[in-house]
């Protein structure tokens, strides 16, 4: 199985890189358009800014090249929220596979930090990318903007409000936390990917 | 609210090896940090901190062979410490796949190195570790050094200043409770918890399970770190999350 994670500038792909090793998988990292267009899955990882990542996006022509895809793709974190209409992040158009927006999470109360950082529960997971993980799993979030609740949503975490904590659309995927760090439910989670292929 | 209270186990790096004994009979290579890393991964640990402690050039590379390691066989976030003095240094860290660095005398001496790490990085890299002691004037003063220098930062108004300049958490380490195991310096840590909008990471003092439930509930932290209680087996993270849960504190199992 030929797996693609797009490069950009982002910190940590590597850590994508090595969640697929322990799976048996040997990605390649690029940001090749023919490589992303003819592998089997590709992986769209994340940590930066949406500003500058689409930016950097759109100089490849990475942003017409992410859109045209039909076969399983998963948007990690910023990579999710990149596959949104828009980021209050840099006030930034993104790439539109979901259409709804990216919001900057604000705090009521001081109790709650920004980020949201750390092991949160996944609520009510559902589809084949949540087969076999028990509802209440958790996993690792750290973000300070999120995406609220849509007819794309098909698990959900409650921080300061209910908000997607993973979506689904077509071929397109997305988790708004990190399976890569979240142990086995992670692996469980990234498996359940890899067998959409 | 659903989000877990962290629980980190905190690792001793000299020249490749974790300097504190274990209580971990059944491991191959009891002073292998991957191999201990793995062994807490397995028992539920929320993160791990790898400090270096080594001081020569090659152990350095050593560390960096660690990390490296280390990122290819843990699946949860880690963070590593210790020796980390300017970008570059950060930079070759996060290369060989840690999750996270702690500043600590580098961001005293120079405080725009935490402005530089989360305009390069983001600030989710970037912990700023602050050791601290509290005075006869009844004043927390920030020490470099492993706790050799002492400066005139206090704890709340270079807390604040760390926050300001984007650093992602605050590991907080009492001098006057670290290696007693009496508890969790809970006062100041509250003090740091309700004045800054980050989470704050408890460390030194851990001596019993109920010294994490008070840090999480007087205490205010967002996580607690430890060593010693973890390595020599006096507390099984496992255990400890069970009696965590029992008390009404969130913690993942």
């Amino acid at each position: 199985m030929k797996v693609a994670i797009i490069k950009y500038n982002a910190g940590n792909i590597y850590s994508v890189v090595h969640a697929l090793n322990r799976l048996g998988i040997d990605p390649i990292v690029t940001d090749d358009t023919v490589q992303i267009q003819t592998a089997d899955a590709v992986i769209f990882p994340g940590q930066g800014e949406a500003a500058k990542t689409m930016t950097y996006l759109k100089k490849k022509g990475l942003d017409e090249v992410i859109r045209q895809l039909r076969q399983p793709v998963l948007g990690i974190c910023i990579g999710m929220q990149l596959l949104c209409a828009y980021s209050e992040e840099g006030e930034t158009n993104c790439l539109g596979i979901f259409d709804v927006p990216v919001k900057r999470f604000h705090a009521p109360e001081h109790s709650f930090k920004i980020p949201h950082m750390g092991w949160d529960t996944l609520i009510k997971p559902n589809g084949a990318l949540y087969q076999g993980v028990p509802e209440n799993s958790y996993v690792y979030f750290i973000h300070s903007y999120y995406v609220p609740l849509s007819e794309y949503t098909i698990a959900e975490n409650d921080y300061i409000l209910p908000f997607s904590a993973s979506m689904a659309k077509d071929n397109f995927y997305a988790t708004q936390f990190h399976p890569e760090k979240s142990g086995s439910v992670g692996e469980a989670i990234l498996k359940n990917f890899l067998q959409l292929v | 609210m659903s989000l877990a209270k962290r629980i980190i186990p905190c690792l001793d790096v000299k020249d490749g090896q974790t300097v504190k004994g274990t209580n971990f009979v059944n491991l191959r290579q009891a002073g292998d940090p991957v191999e201990l890393g793995k062994k807490y991964s397995e028992e539920n640990a929320d993160e791990l901190v790898f400090l270096d402690i080594t001081a020569s050039h090659e152990g350095r590379k050593t560390f960096t062979d660690v990390v490296r390691r280390v990122a290819a066989e843990v699946s949860i976030p880690f963070t590593v410490g210790g020796g980390i003095n300017e970008l570059s240094d950060v930079d070759c860290m996060l290369n060989a796949g840690a999750d996270k660095v702690s500043i600590n005398s580098a961001a005293i001496r120079r405080p725009e190195l935490i402005d530089e790490i989360a305009l390069n990085f983001g600030s989710q890299v970037c912990i700023v570790a602050i050791d601290a002691k509290l005075e006869a004037d009844g004043k927390w003063y920030c020490y470099l050094n492993g706790g050799r220098i002492r400066t005139d930062r206090t704890l709340l108004e270079w807390g604040k200043e760390v926050a300001d300049r984007g650093a992602g958490e605050i590991l907080f380490t009492s001098m006057n409770h670290d290696g007693v195991k009496q508890g969790f310096a809970n006062e100041p840590l509250s003090l740091l918890s309700d004045a800054l909008p980050i989470p704050i990471i408890a460390s030194g003092g851990a001596g019993c399970m109920a010294d994490f439930r008070d840090t999480f509930i007087q205490g205010k932290s967002d996580a607690a770190l430890a060593a010693s209680v973890f390595h020599y087996g006096e507390i099984k993270i496992a255990d400890l999350k069970k009696y965590l849960k029992q008390e009404g504190i969130s913690v993942r199992i």
